[in-house]
């Protein structure tokens, strides 16, 4: 089976009311539907269709992907830290699958 | 010219060459494309240099008679000789060569001691690559050169095309930073390299930020770097400004290998930069150009000259300024004899294979214009006949040192011509549509009127064919009237052609090094004639 | 000609993103978000397989006034859309990347839908080129 671990890159502290930047990876071939496999058949689409970053249970930043989206997607965004913050990403498969990730950040 | 009587009546000296009334509290000096250049060499400048768009005509695209006319110098003059094509050969042979890393060495040295507390050596990159024992050494004659040079920041382009892995073990080698704000790893999106570098001068805070050649992975081999991304960048410049600003700087200096027009549009963009040294275009203008409060350098390649330029600051700008491009004369100038020393040393373990003579040119041999230059052209002729093709296809590098007609060809000189890491001599079919889309694609790296496309190379050159080309025209619509010379046919979209080339950034490309091909023809003719190119008709 | 028909190809990308842009606006006439919207991409990609793509756009970010969606397409590839990014108040920012693939030359165009209604279009160039030359 495919590895598909997501990486976060969260700044651990921050002081109330910034504005942080947050970086996320996984793999993920991301197979566009649009390529042919040697017996040019069509090799079915699989990517992740969607990403999700919720903080103390509120989606604040979420995305639609498309097939054009490179393999192994990356994504960078911003939350506003207003107190200690437990953040949840996740990422969903065209094919049901939930990869999960989690971090938290305190505040000074 | 200033230079002109002196050459005439044969007096030119050294004296005359770092004749200079100081400035200020601060001398910047600035070399750039160097190219590895350790021994003096010829260099003609190019005859041809268009520009499009809104720098038609305006420098450096201004050559020739139009070059001697826009800054006042007097034909067959030393300037004339070293900013031009004009009269060429016959004043090679008066004035001799130019460059040297131990003429280089020698005016350096000289205005340091005569400024010891301002002075300020910045290298423009392009400086550990174009040369046998560079490629031999992977760069790090170079390294060695330059730290002997007291350089004291660079930026890159060509270094990179020793990977990522030789440049990390090479900066580790470097006495001064390498500085690159516009490389990002291709990961996370973070910066690389540092991006600027502060220095005190006269009592004045100067901040250098160095940016490296945007291109670099699309004009060389993407699997060279491929944990890098480049680019423009200009918001991170702006960023690196302003940060240079708060950080107390009352000098910003912008290192850069953008290339000239690049450069010149950044500069009407970027707020807060003061000095504009450019690079990778080669180009050499004895005068500062100016966008708004910047000034620009341009210091030519190879070693051929050393720009000076002294600042007067005040409050945090350029108060006054006095600016000179100096030829490196190699005749006029004493070699420095540690630099001499260590030149040869560097160059000892391979002087063998250096001095070997291949054969003779009974033309003139050079490279830079923006279409074929003659040894190009012996180039594609040699490809043509070792790899048995019908058309040869070789790149518009700028850099390449010249070689008169009665010289004699060495392999060193083929090298000056041809060391790259990726030097493979490929041999494949193309259809004449591929072709076409080839020609069409290069054509708008140096055509396209917004300079931030443009990624500063010359013309692919070309070998068996013949084209027409209108710069004016948008991309697919420059290049026609494609002919295979053989036999004066035109060429067929869907017809297969044999093309022999070199320097392809694909991984994998197989075939023998460029210089093996060079050197095998060279020695078959015995005596090389490169008659004039007459099969590209350029509308300007 | 040596060319395929060009007009005809860019007919049928500009048919193709406005049905893209249709279905993610509805009937709405976007206005020039130029100086708003910041679309940060190269303009020659190194590498068609991961071309960066950034996008920033001007707003407080307050309850009553946010960014709610950026929709990112790409007229020249086989399917326009790439990316939607949706904002909340607590974003901060209405600042995202990611990278995208370019199957050639093409316009990368950014949408942005505020939190009236309003929506705001931009878009940039990115070359897609064979390379290979160097000064
Ligand atoms: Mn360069
Ligand atoms: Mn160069």
């Amino acid at each position: 089976m495919a590895d598909h671990t997501p990486r976060i890159r969260v700044p651990k502290k921050a002081a109330k009311g910034d504005v942080v930047e947050i970086k996320t990876l996984i793999s993920h071939q991301m197979e566009s539907g649009q390529r042919k496999d040697k017996q040019g058949q069509v090799i079915p689409r699989e990517i992740i269709n969607k990403f999700t970053c919720a903080m103390n249970g509120e989606t604040v930043f979420s995305a639609d992907l498309e097939p054009a989206i490179s393999a192994n997607p990356y994504l960078s965004f911003y939350v506003k830290v207003e107190g200690p913050a437990d953040l949840k990403f996740t990422w969903v498969d065209d094919n049901g699958s939930v990869y999960e990730a989690d971090a938290k950040i305190a505040v000074a | 010219g200033r230079l002109g009587r002196l050459a005439a009546a044969q007096r030119l000296s050294q004296k005359d060459l770092l004749a200079f009334e100081p400035l200020g509290q601060v001398t910047l000096l600035h070399v750039t494309d160097i190219h590895a250049q350790l021994k003096p060499i010829y260099f003609r400048e190019p005859t041809v240099n268009l520009g499009v768009g809104e720098v038609a005509g305006l420098p450096p695209h201004v050559t020739g008679k139009d070059f001697l006319k826009r800054y006042d110098i007097a034909g067959e003059s030393a300037e004339a000789y070293a900013l031009t094509d004009q009269d060429f050969v016959a004043l090679a042979r008066d004035y001799g060569r130019v460059g040297g890393m131990d003429r280089l060495a020698t005016l350096i040295k000289a205005i340091r001691a005569e400024r010891p507390d301002n002075t300020l050596l910045l290298d423009g990159g392009d400086t550990w690559q174009g040369s046998y024992t560079s490629l031999a050494t992977k760069g790090a004659d170079m390294v060695e050169v330059m730290n002997a040079l007291g350089t004291e920041a660079m930026t890159a382009h060509w270094e990179f095309t020793y990977g990522e892995e030789r440049v990390k073990e090479l900066i580790e080698q470097v006495a001064f930073p390498f500085l690159a704000g516009n490389v990002r790893d291709t990961e996370w999106e973070e910066a690389v390299f540092d991006s600027t570098a502060f220095f005190e001068r006269g009592g004045v805070k100067i901040a250098v930020i160095g940016q490296a050649f945007p291109y670099t992975p699309v004009a060389n081999p993407r699997y060279m770097v491929p944990h890098w991304s480049f680019g423009i960048r200009e918001d991170d410049v702006a960023a690196s400004v302003q940060d240079a600003r708060a950080k107390g700087a009352e000098l910003v200096v912008l290192l850069s290998h953008n290339g000239f027009d690049v450069d010149r549009k950044l500069a009407g963009r970027v707020e807060g930069i003061d000095v504009l040294l450019t690079g990778h275009t080669h180009d050499a203008l004895p005068r500062i150009e100016t966008v708004g409060k910047t000034l620009l350098v341009a210091s030519g390649s190879h070693g051929k000259f050393l720009s000076r330029l002294d600042l007067d600051v005040k409050g945090g700008k350029v108060a006054d300024f006095r600016y000179r491009l100096i030829p490196v004369l190699t005749d006029a100038i004493q070699p420095d004899p540690e630099m001499a020393a260590l030149v040869e040393k560097v160059r000892a373990p391979y002087a063998a294979d250096l001095g070997k003579v291949l054969g003779k040119t009974d033309s003139l041999l050079y490279r830079r214009g923006n279409f074929n230059g003659t040894f190009d052209d012996l180039i594609c002729q040699a490809m043509l006949a070792e790899r048995d093709a019908e058309i040869a296809l070789s790149p518009g590098f700028r850099w390449g040192a010249s070689l008169l007609p009665g010289q004699e060809i060495t392999l060193d000189d083929v090298y000056n011509m041809t060391a790259i890491t990726y030097p493979a001599t490929y041999r494949n079919e193309m259809t004449g549509e591929m072709l076409k889309t080839v020609l069409e694609d290069v054509a708008d790296n140096l055509f396209n009127p917004d300079p931030y496309y443009q990624q500063g190379g010359d013309m692919v050159r070309v070998g068996g064919l013949g084209y027409r080309i209108d710069i004016h025209k948008p991309i697919g619509q420059r290049i026609s009237n494609m002919t295979l010379l053989k036999d004066g046919s035109a060429i067929d979209p869907a017809r297969s052609y044999v093309i022999a080339g070199w320097a392809s950034v694909n991984e994998g490309t197989q075939g023998p090094p460029i210089w093996d091909v060079v050197t095998d023809y060279i020695q078959k003719q015995g005596t090389v004639v490169v008659p004039p190119n007459q099969t590209i008709e350029v509308v300007t | 000609t040596l060319l395929p028909d060009a007009p005809a190809q860019a007919q049928e990308a500009s048919k193709k993103l406005e049905d893209a842009i249709k279905k993610a606006i509805g009937d709405k006439q976007p206005a020039d978000g130029a100086g708003v919207i910041a679309l940060d991409v190269p303009q020659i990609a190194e590498n068609g397989n991961t071309v960066p793509l950034g996008i920033a756009v001007e707003s407080p970010m307050a309850a009553d006034n946010y960014v709610k969606t950026v929709h990112l397409f790409a007229d020249g590839n086989p399917s326009p859309g790439v990316i939607a990014f949706h904002f909340t108040p607590k974003s901060g920012k209405a600042e995202a990347a990611t990278r995208m693939r370019l199957a050639k030359t093409q316009n990368v165009v950014a949408l942005a839908e505020m939190s009236d209604g309003k929506v705001l279009m931009t878009k940039a160039e990115v070359k897609v080129t064979i390379g290979g030359c160097g000064g």
